[in-house]
């Protein structure tokens, strides 16, 4: 259950990974770092609640309203520098993104310091049940149920929504989709605040089950990268699959062969780049 | 300024596949590992401590590395290539990681110090050594590095390179086999980079996993896009400045990265020819077409 668990959170950022690829076909390398982001002001804002004398019980409210919140950074990223390299190479948008990695990495420290944050007295506030003979902590399932919610959210997002129309449309042919009259910077920008707030609400909700550490966002990207490698680029499906695949895996190998661990990832994440490049669903529309 | 000429070994060999062959490798830090650790290795375990062997042996490990990998990446171009080299650099990354009783883990393996030229400086201290013989020994290696380079990039091998990055289809018709070729590129350029790796070492006596980290190849990546990748000087240029402004910078501030994410964001939008595309105005910039 706990590769379950790490799934629905990799899931979030791989979503808002998928997102932006499939709408800007930016590789967001920074998404890790608004994971990290969303993880430190999670800490920070449930630091506050509690402080403020807020219910134990409630501080989940607190915490996904500052992952949400947080995530209005993508706006400022996106306005502020991903709209200049629009026309070039993928390349320069890849670098950018890194750019952003190396800068919000030390913000953070800048910030938060460099010892780990964590709230974990919560983590078991809402007590444990047993599961299949192990004790699942309640919190877990709340996290994969939010999960779920927002997998079908975005499902219904993209497809019976107005806005998702026009974020398939230019996701499809950014040209006619302009010549069609939608305002395209607007368009970007919103995707990518959308994608930004996926990653930080993830960082958010992952925050009472471990600490929070500035190195966390770089460690996380590669594992959200083989997500959507394995799932396929663009892919919303495929973010779900993957992320399931590699969340169990994950766990698996660690309770049978810890050294292991991320290398079984890494070697499935070639095989199916070898094998079948586009993913297990790729092909698909965003 | 050690860490300049074993850097600039590395980089004249990711230029081969960056600025000439169009490609961009996210995992190249992977050779960086190879090269390091085979320096460990060599010194600490087979007992070899000439260090013309270990530049050799590492520049044919990296080789011999490169030879199934790059066979796998070369096949496919741009973002998959880059997320392909990224995955086989975290796999060795992780394998440096895991398997802790031959590498020694996270805390990495000790290098000791090489002979050079045969001479064993084992008496010298440190700062003498580093400052002394071994400076001026990387220096050889980065000219011979430079030398060789050069000749690679204009022999018929570096134009057929060229034709491939800006236009493969015609390359191809005109009977330039293009994955043969990148797979060349890619296979010389993971060499450069596993001997320039040999040279890492020595000066701080030890090699950790971190150096096949994937930020690793964004930092060298960065480097050569700062110099301005394309021109032949450009990376040696950029991985000077790097180097010297990190020193710089973290003697003000311990946050290098937050100044240095703010430079390569600059440089991103504004300078996409990197510090010789600036010094080159005027001139038509070989730039990345669009």
């Amino acid at each position: 259950m706990s590769g379950v668990f790490h799934a629905a959170i990799l899931f979030l950022v791989a979503a808002g990974l998928q997102v932006v690829f499939g709408v800007q076909k930016i590789f967001n390398l920074a998404c890790g770092s608004f994971y990290a982001l969303g993880a430190y002001v999670g800490v920070s804002a449930v630091q506050a609640f509690t402080a403020a004398g807020g219910p134990p019980w409630l501080f989940v409210l607190p915490l996904a309203a500052a992952g949400l919140g947080v995530g209005a950074v993508g706006v400022i990223v996106e306005r502020g520098l991903l709209r200049f390299v629009y026309d070039r190479d993928e390349t320069f948008q890849l670098l950018l993104t890194f750019a952003v990695v190396l800068m919000m990495e030390d913000a953070l420290r800048l910030t938060w310091g460099t010892a780990p944050r964590s709230t974990s007295a919560l983590y078991l506030t809402y007590g444990q049940v047993r599961l299949l003979g192990a004790a699942v902590p309640v919190y877990n399932l709340i996290v994969i149920g939010a999960s779920l919610a927002i997998a079908l959210g975005i499902g219904w997002l993209l497809t019976r929504t107005v806005f998702g129309r026009i974020i398939r449309a230019t996701a499809d042919n950014r040209e006619m989709a302009e010549a069609l009259g939608v305002d395209i910077g607007r368009v970007y920008a919103r995707v990518f605040t959308l994608g930004t707030a996926l990653g930080t609400l993830g960082g958010a909700l992952v925050i009472p089950a471990t600490a929070a550490m500035s190195e966390m966002g770089i460690e996380l990207i590669v594992e959200a990268f083989a997500v959507v490698v394995i799932g396929g680029l663009g892919s919303m499906r495929g973010a779900f699959v993957g992320a399931l695949v590699v969340g169990i895996l994950r766990s698996v190998a660690i309770s049978v062969y810890p050294e292991l661990e991320m290398l079984v990832i890494y070697l499935i994440v070639i095989a199916v780049l070898v094998l079948r490049p586009r993913g297990l669903f790729g092909g698909a529309a965003a | 300024m050690l860490p300049f000429m074993a850097y600039g070994v590395v980089l004249l060999g990711l230029n081969l596949l960056f600025g000439y062959s169009g490609l961009v490798s996210f995992g190249h830090a992977l050779f960086i590992g190879v090269g390091a650790y085979a320096g460990a290795f060599l010194t600490g375990r087979f007992g070899v401590r000439h260090l013309e062997a270990i530049v050799l042996v590492a520049g044919g490990l990296g080789a011999l590395v490169a030879m199934p990998v790059g066979a796998l990446c070369v096949r496919y171009v741009k973002i998959y290539f880059g997320m392909l080299t990224l995955a086989f650099g975290m796999v060795f990354y992780t394998f440096l990681l895991k398997f802790y009783r031959l590498t020694g883990g996270d805390e990495g393996m000790p290098v000791l110090r090489p002979f050079l030229l045969g001479q064993d400086l084992g008496a010298m201290p440190k700062t003498d050594y580093l400052a002394g013989p071994y400076y001026y020994y990387s220096l050889a290696v980065l000219v011979v590095a430079v030398l060789g380079m050069w000749r690679i990039v204009h022999s018929p091998f570096g134009l057929c390179l060229r034709t491939i990055r800006d236009n493969p289809v015609k390359a191809e018709t005109l009977g330039v086999s293009v994955t043969r070729y990148r797979w060349f590129a890619f296979v010389i350029s993971a060499a450069y980079a596993a001997a320039g790796g040999a040279l890492l070492g020595p000066p701080t006596g030890n090699v950790d996993p971190t150096l096949a980290y994937w930020t690793h190849s964004g930092n060298i990546v960065f480097m050569t896009l700062l110099g301005g990748f394309g021109s032949f000087f450009g990376p040696l240029l950029g991985a000077f400045v790097f180097i010297y402004l990190q020193d710089f910078v973290m003697s003000l501030v311990p946050y290098w990265r937050l100044v240095f994410g703010a430079i390569l964001a600059a440089i991103v939008i504004f300078a996409p020819g990197g510090l010789m595309g600036l010094f080159a105005r005027g001139r038509p910039v070989e730039v990345a077409r669009g």
